[in-house]
């Protein structure tokens, strides 16, 4: 408690926090969006220089977990403290927190009407009112760092979504972030960009960055993250070290789900009725009419 | 291996091509009839001399032709920056978080569209008579520009709402994840765009301003005042001919019809994406 009446005191320089500290602390967060509860009571602690995957099945919650940090979701209760601010306290003030914390989205929404160094640059002139050309130097070397130097004055159309996603993450690290929020950054992206995107952020995780990465991709998760969060229905079903959650997961939600999520095309005899569960399910809740027994043929239409 | 064959033709006549082609031939020689039926019963001469008689060309365009052009360029341009201002205020207000701003907002404009443009017009010209003392700076312009201007921000709020609202929720999302609050994020990033996206309905109101601006003839304009529509009707009844009418007509195309070709290539370029 200490920590925060001194980082709600000062006013001027943007919170920060040392090695090994803890950056994010989540407790008992629920959110629901009208009568859906998405969050059921997540806990979690995330320390200086981790990076952490989230995992999970979607409509799991990880995406809305996420934006609970930054606040783009207003939690329904729970506490949510990032650097030592507890966002969720009314008198907080949020802009100066995000202003901390780099956020990349899985549609990258690269600001359109500006080119690709003025994206990187317009957070650092109105918000952290940076001199012109210290935010141009710094705009150049983030967007270099992500293989991009010489694109300053493309604009986001012109670029292939990879590239746009690589500015967008030139623009988020512009600000000097203290947490990076990837929220499915690969997501919308053809297959053969990924590669790209994914390696910017391995370069990042390297370079002791804490980050938040909700995320499809196994690889990606197993290889770089120190944890990994395996989410479902609303709670935290597992997480761990990601050799044990993604090679040797214990919770069957989890193995079902890393079957699925690995090989999509095989399903296990004992699957097959989980599958059929869901389906009936989603249909229950989706008021969908859709039905196994409309797969059977129907007279008059050939074979 | 079995080739499928079609069934045969249910019922016998010309197939539906020829049918087709038969009707539009039809429909070539109905107007080539017309054409030639206009040609010999109109009286060309009459026409001419009444639509265009050459010493009414030339007296409408010495007489003051430039100085009513002039002046239905600055009604309207006037009013347009009032529409403009007071059209954008009012969709901030529309889309406000404060519902009584929402309401006034959405009275105003369901009041303003709803009401017939030249009302609006005579109150405003009548005002200084209701109430003795009130003055209404640059009269008769600042009439004409208030009443039209009230009319066109009505309309303009509209499309300015529309435009905002298709701005991506996302671009809204990254801006004030950056930290900027919600004033700056409007500023710098919502607006700029939205403004891009309703260029070319805007200008749309841009021509329509053009034309509304002739209601202005209802107003006891002094010779100085005049605009293009009052110009040609006082010299058309005057003479009783309607070529200066003609005139006035054109000079409005000659404003119209370029904005409405730009709007055709703004709308083009927005759908080839930015």
């Amino acid at each position: 408690m200490n920590t925060m009446s001194e980082a709600v005191t000062d006013t001027t320089t943007p919170p920060t926090a040392g090695p090994g500290e803890v950056v994010v602390e989540v407790v008992d967060l629920h959110k629901s969006f009208g009568s859906v509860e998405v969050l059921k009571g997540i806990s979690t602690v995330i320390h200086r220089g981790e990076v952490v995957c989230v995992i999970g099945p979607s409509g799991s919650g990880k995406s809305t977990l996420l934006r609970c940090v930054n606040l783009l979701e207003e939690p329904t209760s729970g506490r949510v403290v990032v650097m030592g601010e507890e966002v969720t306290d009314p008198d907080c003030d949020i802009d100066r927190v995000r202003s901390n914390l780099g956020m990349v989205f899985q549609q990258f929404n690269l600001f359109p009407h500006i080119n690709a160094l003025q994206n990187c640059t317009i957070g650092q002139i109105n918000v952290l009112k940076r001199p012109k050309e210290e935010a141009s130097t710094k705009a150049q070397e983030n967007l270099a760092k992500v293989g991009l130097a010489g694109r300053e004055s493309a604009y986001p159309a012109q670029l292939s979504g990879g590239q746009q996603q690589r500015v967008a993450i030139a623009r988020a690290l512009s600000m000097d972030p203290g947490l990076m929020l990837f929220d499915e950054p690969t997501s919308a992206l053809d297959p053969e960009l990924v590669g790209d995107v994914l390696s910017v952020m391995r370069e990042l995780a390297s370079e002791g960055m804490t980050m938040i990465v909700v995320t499809h991709e196994m690889a990606f998760a197993r290889e770089v993250a120190d944890r990994v969060i395996f989410m479902d229905g609303g709670v935290i079903v597992e997480e761990g070290h990601p050799d044990d959650i993604i090679g040797r997961p214990q919770e069957k939600r989890t193995i079902a789900f890393l079957q699925r999520v690995l090989d999509p095309t095989h399903v296990r005899a004992g699957e097959e009725d989980e599958a059929h569960y869901r389906r009936h399910a989603a249909d229950h809740w989706t008021g969908s009419t859709t039905r196994d027994d409309d797969l059977t043929p129907q007279p008059g239409i050939p074979h | 291996m079995s080739v499928s064959t079609l069934a045969p033709p249910a019922h016998r006549g010309p197939s539906p091509r020829q049918r087709a082609k038969r009707r539009r031939l039809i429909q070539y020689v109905v107007l080539a009839v017309a054409i030639v039926v206009l040609l010999f019963v109109a009286d060309w001469q009459q026409i001419g001399q009444v639509f265009f008689r050459s010493d009414m060309i030339y007296a409408t365009l010495t007489q003051g032709l430039g100085t009513a052009l002039l002046n239905t360029i600055i009604y309207s341009a006037g009013a347009f920056i009032i529409g403009l201002v007071g059209g954008t205020i009012l969709a901030l207000m529309r889309l406000s978080s404060v519902a009584p701003y929402r309401w006034i907002a959405g009275t105003y404009i369901e009041l303003f569209r709803g009401l017939p443009a030249l009302i609006v017009l005579l109150a405003f010209g009548l005002l200084p008579l209701a109430f003795s003392g009130l003055i209404i700076p640059f009269d008769p312009y600042g009439t004409v520009w208030l009443a039209l201007g009230i009319v066109a921000a009505a309309y303009m709020a509209e499309t300015i709402r529309a435009g905002i609202q298709a701005v991506p929720k996302g671009q809204v999302e990254a801006a004030r994840s950056l930290g900027m609050p919600a004033g700056v994020a409007s500023r710098k990033i919502v607006l700029p765009q939205a403004f891009r996206i309703v260029i070319p309905p805007l200008t749309n109101e841009l021509i329509l301003l053009v034309k509304d601006s002739s209601l202005a003839y209802i107003l006891g304009l002094s010779a100085a005042g005049y605009e293009l529509t009052k110009y040609g009707r006082d010299l058309s009844s005057s003479n009783a001919n309607l070529t200066p009418l003609v005139i006035a007509g054109l000079c409005y195309l000659v404003i119209t019809l370029p904005l409405t070709f730009l709007v055709q290539r703004l709308e083009a370029r927005a759908r080839r994406g930015r």
